[in-house]
């Protein structure tokens, strides 16, 4: 789950690090408001779940309430990579000296969470990485250990930082007690400034929850933003499916999701562009896939659906009663190609007999099929 | 021969009195597999399917002889559970169970490798099988036909599509290991090859990999050095786009890592022949096998 700049910054600042006084403005007149209260330069930041906001003139600067309250204007409703902005945070502005990096990240290779720093801040730090590789020092952390304050001391060393020793490697140490306080999958500071007094401030922050360890934080769960989501994505949650809107126009429904991920990789092969990812999982019952049937259909992108099953505790028998269900409903009104395989093919294939539903026997000749019903290849 | 469990392997199964527990113990003695325990904390005492259930692992390691230990535990407490059977000295820890917090994986993988004589596997796996001797998993083991290759996936249904198709062929399966979707996982391709590799009934390897992570480019690597065996690829996910979660939490292209292009290039140094469909894979198994 993606956290906002403002939610990021409101729980590092719980752990102890410090961040610029800022508030949230839904209209300009509020963002005017909360500029005349800071008195002061302000930052108008454009508060959506996608990165390049300042390229997309999402992040200005104010210097009196009403230039905050003119540019506040201009950023809400601006729609920054598909999202629209419909909120803004209006931050104090910093007097910066230096811009850092640092960000934690849930490593594979080491197994670990590692810590990321660089004195190169401010700017995409994956082109810095494939730029400049030493300017990005990485420090796999000990689960059982944590990041120790001598361990922080000597990395802003390594990564030559100058300013504050101390502050600094306590900022560190902080970010990694809330990494783990709130089960993150990623927290980044960038930058991490210095400001002209010498104080350290995080001046952005990214935050990225673990979505299997949100039980455990009851008090973070409402941060989620469904209105930021898809709408299909939403309901299929709700349905308890794993569902991820794509750019084409074959719906895909599958068992499993590698079996799924396979069925758009045969797809793309055969020339057509699938419109979704849908898995319904282990041991679907009839229910399970009309309620899949449903949710893809309402994707207006839609022209046919795809239908991948390879019955192991999932039964053929039960997708097709679900299939069945969808047709006499009158749900289908776009052609469905169905390759059932595995538990109870023969059961499934039996029901499914005489109705408008195109069988094939193989993965490859159900997606050949359902690309040329849907208008062919491009 | 085979690896890791075979027609001797005795199996305690953690969570055995759960719905998911219950199903998949009962599924697994019909394969064969010789359950000979279960445990559920507070539910010592009683008997399932036949089996004595224990409150702890150390209880059953007391009165049986623990081979291996299958985890159907729910999430929050599945992490655990998997650290409670290595504790008790089970060398192989089987871990099931789906969205198991990813710290709690962090610590118990760290701490479970720094242990020598116990291996995991898992988490978010579809468990292992040898065909007609022992299936410690939940794979239909009704496509599994007893054979030569050896199997190795990231995913569950692919797993069970391939070796359907390569059982099919006559060629069959030796062992197969699903090693599971998620980022932290006890055990990857590289650490299975060489398994693989002094096992004599397994002719051939096929890796199921996907995109994600860099566990394919690993396993190249060590194919390319060691590997006495033919090695078959195959990536799931090359038309997924960055950054997108496609249902594993481990299948995801971050930046430049994790991508197909990266994948099949490390495929093509180590002279890995790559699938681009599942029936293709039977054809380059014939290609190596005959």
């Amino acid at each position: 789950m993606n956290l906002h700049e403002y939610q990021a910054k409101e729980i590092l600042a719980k752990y102890g690090i410090p961040v610029p006084p800022g508030k949230i403005a839904f209209t300009a007149d509020e963002a005017k408001q909360i500029a005349s209260e800071y008195g002061d330069l302000v930052v108008i930041k454009a508060q959506v779940h996608t990165g390049g906001r300042g390229k997309a003139g999402g992040v200005k600067l104010a210097r009196t309430p009403e230039e905050a309250r003119e540019k506040a204007a201009q950023i809400l409703g601006l729609n920054i990579n598909g999202f629209i902005t419909k909120k803004v945070l209006v931050a104090k502005g910093l007097h910066i000296a230096k811009e850092y990096y640092a960000g934690m990240i849930l490593d594979r290779v080491s197994q670990r969470v590692v810590l990321m720093l660089s004195k190169e801040g401010g700017v995409d730090i994956e082109e810095v990485a494939a730029a400049r590789p030493h300017a990005l020092i990485k420090y796999p952390i000990d689960p059982h250990k944590g990041l120790r304050p001598f361990e922080a001391r000597e990395l802003v060393k390594r990564a030559g930082m100058e300013g504050n020793l101390n502050k600094l490697a306590d900022v560190l140490v902080k970010l990694y007690q809330a990494y783990v306080g709130i089960d993150a999958s990623t927290a980044e500071i960038n930058p991490l400034v210095i400001t002209d007094s010498g104080e350290v401030v995080a001046a952005d922050a990214k935050i990225v929850l673990d979505d299997n360890a949100l039980y455990r934080h009851p008090d973070l769960t409402p941060l989620r933003e469904f209105e930021a989501e898809h709408p299909l994505e939403v309901e299929a949650s709700n349905y308890g499916f794993s569902y991820v809107k794509l750019d084409g126009n074959i719906g895909v429904i599958g068992n499993g999701a590698g079996l799924v991920m396979y069925t758009l990789d045969l797809v793309q092969r055969c020339g057509g562009k699938a419109a979704n990812f849908l898995d319904i999982g282990g041991g679907a019952k009839a229910d399970i896939v009309y309620n899949a049937l449903k949710v893809v259909l309402k994707d207006p992108d839609v022209k046919g659906v795809f239908i991948n099953i390879f019955g192991g505790i999932t039964r053929a028998d039960e997708v097709a009663k679900g299939v069945i269900r969808a047709l006499d409903e009158g749900l289908l009104t776009k052609p469905v190609a169905m390759r059932v395989a595995g538990t109870a093919e023969e059961e499934a294939k039996a029901l499914l007999k005489g109705r408008p539903v195109y069988m094939y026997p193989t993965s490859v000749e159900a997606a050949k099929a359902i690309i040329s019903m849907t208008g062919g290849t491009k | 021969m085979s690896i890791l469990v075979n027609k001797d392997t005795q199996v305690i199964v953690q969570g055995i009195t759960g719905r998911e527990g219950a199903f998949h113990t009962e599924a697994m003695m019909k394969a064969g597999t010789k359950v000979v325990a279960g445990v559920t904390p507070g539910k010592g005492g009683q008997t399932m399917l036949g089996v004595p259930v224990y409150d702890t692992v150390k209880e059953a390691t007391k009165h049986h002889r623990v081979d291996a230990s299958i985890i159907f535990v729910p999430a929050p407490a599945a992490a655990d559970a998997a650290l409670e059977a290595a504790h008790a000295g089970v060398p192989l820890v089987v871990l099931i169970t789906e969205g198991i917090p990813t710290l709690d994986m962090v610590k118990a993988v760290a701490e479970i490798k720094a242990m020598q004589n116990v291996r995991l596997i898992g988490g978010n796996c579809p468990g292992l099988i040898t065909p007609e001797e022992c299936k410690l998993g939940i794979m239909p083991a009704s496509v599994f036909k007893k054979g030569r290759v050896g199997l190795i996936s990231r995913s569950g249904t692919v797993t069970y599509e391939t070796a359907k198709a390569l059982s099919d062929a006559g060629y069959g399966i030796s062992t197969c290991i699903g090693i599971g979707g998620d980022p932290i996982i006890g055990t990857t391709f590289k650490d299975l090859l060489p398994l693989f590799n002094e096992d004599p009934e397994t002719h051939a390897v096929v890796l199921c990999g996907e995109i994600g992570g860099s566990d394919e480019e690993d396993a190249a690597a060590y194919v390319k050095e060691h590997m006495k065996k033919p090695v078959v690829g195959f990536i799931g996910g090359r038309s997924a786009p960055k950054g997108k979660k496609m249902g594993h939490a481990g299948a995801i292209i971050m930046g430049s890592v994790g991508t197909p292009e990266s994948k099949l290039a490390a495929f093509a140094e180590a002279n890995i022949p790559v699938a681009d469909t599942i029936d293709d894979i039977v054809e380059l198994v014939r290609a190596k096998l005959g």
